[in-house]
């Protein structure tokens, strides 16, 4: 069984043409991408102004517990009946499809987002407020620095389910990844469907992987405690004055 | 100078955390405001910056109303340090202490350099610049957050409880690089603390609240440990009046008794010769004290872990408490006295002190007005 799969995926002719890995890959994180990059202008900078104005956090609260009970195969199919009919061609199924992508995307995002600036540390905020920061400096120079490591594991969260949804949208009839599965299961070609679900998977990993390093690049080491390691020499180490027997009142 | 002027704050809910609050807080000097928790004294603070509104009154900075100005120019005139120091945890320390110079559009060389001149200033060593604030300890975070608020140089500062999250050795040291630091800064400063001690030691005015934000009394430390207004203020300044009042009044020239001295290594026949009553000071090769040792008890040549340890020193012309203190924490009974190097010059004993003490008159009301 191995074997076939692994025959399946390096079959040069499975890689290329409209329909080969190489395209359906590209569709899928085409697909991915904008998805999240639209989810992130929309809920980074909500969560950001609820987390710095403290209005609507019950809305956070509640969206990201409801989110999590969405099903994401009931939605997508409820989206093409209803927005399906009322555009032709292709868009009657990209538009439904990348509709639910975003609405899966947004909760991870917007509850990182707003806890990251919620979890600023309150005196930093005062202090930032007390030195002559206004209001839109201190979101600025304070809590979205702040905030970027919760921000960016939003967007991970996000983006990883972004990923293994978009398989689904090959139901509907659109490209992607998800196609492999799809159209495998419908002749039951084995291989085809395992070399799909294996192609999501790597490449959700992939992404990730690519998204910590951005993390990493763009997160402060004094909040992350990756401090570069400062040599210095200090003559008196090690030493220690003896102490006088009588204290010297100050 | 900065003046209230019946300033009050009221809550909705008819809480008045401050009420009718009128005082001054002389230009150069440390105005300490203390009382217990829910006195009104962080909030009176904080109107001053303006980060809390007043419901009525006035407050002046110099002729200035401060009701008046631009909430942001307000600020970033005042240097602002709090209890836990707030330092940002994203920015490097030069970065920290850079932050109002920043916000005033000074390029970042500039801000720089002058962030690099206050780490020292406020005695941490450069290699700390490029650290984060995590990288430190307590006391050298509220270090680096008294550098942050003294950056742009602003004429007044604001302190609000800024030592009282260190350990009580640590804090006993920043209070006296803080007063250094005033020494040469002559800063206007509002200082608050719920330490009537921390009030006692740096301020130059001490004023005390009571609950729902009402002025009780407002002294120099001396003054209001010699004539508390009323038993809250007494209660509040606590136990030992008397003796800590002793911290404000020099001594004169007292005349010491001289002993023979020992120094560390001296033989048993040596210490016999150099003791009286028993008792012989050691001291090192500068002629600093080192310790009291009994001499019928020195059976080989001396070593520094045989010497006894409770005593404490006085410097001659320092304040009375410390040479009274230095003659009652002595072994001998005699208290040890030194120079400003520190060298040993005599000793005294406690009758002596007292004797001086009994001479002088205690700080008066007249006094008081005086120097108001």
């Amino acid at each position: 069984m191995i074997n076939r799969i692994f025959a399946w995926l390096t079959d040069g002719a499975h890689w290329q043409g409209y329909d080969g890995i190489a395209a359906r890959l590209i569709e899928h994180l085409g697909y991915s991408l904008i998805a999240v990059l639209v989810a992130a202008l929309i809920a980074i900078p909500l969560g950001l102004y609820i987390g710095h104005t403290g209005h609507g956090r019950f809305l956070v609260v509640n969206l990201a517990g409801a989110a999590r009970a969405i099903p994401s195969l009931g939605l997508l199919l409820l989206a093409v009946l209803w927005l399906g009919p009322r555009f032709n061609g292709d868009i009657a199924f990209l538009l439904p499809a990348g509709l639910v992508l975003v609405v899966l995307a947004i909760p991870p995002i917007l509850s990182g987002a707003y806890a990251g600036v919620e979890g600023v540390d309150p005196d930093a905020r005062d202090a930032a407020k007390g030195m002559g920061m206004g209001g839109s400096q201190v979101l600025r120079h304070v809590e979205l620095p702040c905030a970027l490591p919760l921000i960016m594991s939003g967007i991970r969260a996000g983006t990883m389910q972004v990923i293994a949804t978009a398989t689904i949208a090959a139901v509907v009839g659109l490209g992607g990844l998800g196609r492999f599965l799809i159209d495998g299961l419908a002749v039951r070609d084995t291989p085809q469907t395992a070399s799909g679900a294996i192609l999501v998977a790597l490449l959700a990993l992939s992404v990730d992987m690519v998204l910590a390093m951005v993390q990493a690049l763009i997160v402060s080491r004094g909040l992350t405690g990756r401090y570069k390691r400062v040599k210095t020499f200090d003559p008196d180490a090690g030493v220690t004055p003896p102490a006088p027997a009588l204290q010297h009142v100050a | 100078m900065i003046r209230f002027d019946s300033v009050s704050k009221h809550y909705p809910d008819g809480t008045k955390a401050v009420d009718e609050l009128t005082f001054e807080a002389p230009t150069g000097q440390i105005t300490v405001l203390v009382g217990p928790s829910g006195c009104g004294k962080t909030t009176s603070l904080r109107m001053i910056n303006r980060m809390i509104e007043p419901s009525g009154g006035r407050i002046w900075i110099d002729d200035q109303d401060t009701s008046t100005m631009d909430e942001t120019e307000l600020r970033r005139g005042i240097g602002y340090v709090i209890q836990h120091a707030g330092l940002f945890p994203h920015r490097t320390i030069v970065a920290n202490i850079a932050t109002v110079p920043r916000l005033l559009g000074w390029n970042r060389a500039r801000a720089e350099a002058r962030a690099l001149e206050l780490l020292e200033r406020v005695g941490l060593p450069a290699g700390f610049a490029r650290r984060y604030p995590a990288q430190l300890s307590g006391g050298e975070q509220q270090r680096v957050g008294v550098a942050r608020a003294l950056a742009a140089d602003p004429p007044v500062m604001l302190m609000d409880e800024p030592f009282s999250a260190v350990d009580p050795v640590v804090r006993e040291q920043l209070q006296d690089e803080f007063l250094r630091l005033q020494g040469d800064l002559g800063k206007t400063i509002v200082f608050v603390t719920h330490d009537i001690d921390e009030a006692i030691k740096l301020g130059d005015r001490v004023a005390v609240l009571r609950a729902g934000g009402h002025l009780a009394q407002l002294a120099d430390p001396a003054y209001l440990l010699a004539h508390p207004v009323d038993d809250f203020v007494a209660d509040f300044l606590g136990k030992d009046r008397g003796y800590r009042a002793l911290s404000f009044q020099g001594s004169p020239a007292f005349s010491l008794t001289q002993e023979q001295t020992v120094p560390l290594g001296a033989t048993p026949a040596q210490a016999a010769g150099a003791a009286r009553d028993g008792w012989v000071l050691v001291v090192d090769a500068s002629r600093r004290p080192l310790g009291w040792i009994e001499s019928g008890r020195v059976k080989s040549p001396i070593k520094p872990e045989m010497l006894h340890r409770g005593g404490t020193v006085a410097t001659v012309g320092g304040p009375l408490r410390n040479v009274l203190d230095a003659a009652l924490s002595s072994p001998s009974r005699r208290g040890v006295m030194v120079d400003d190097e520190g060298a040993f010059v005599g000793t005294i004993r406690a009758h002596e002190v007292l004797a001086e003490i009994e001479e002088r008159a205690r700080p008066e009301l007249e006094d008081q007005e005086a120097r108001a």
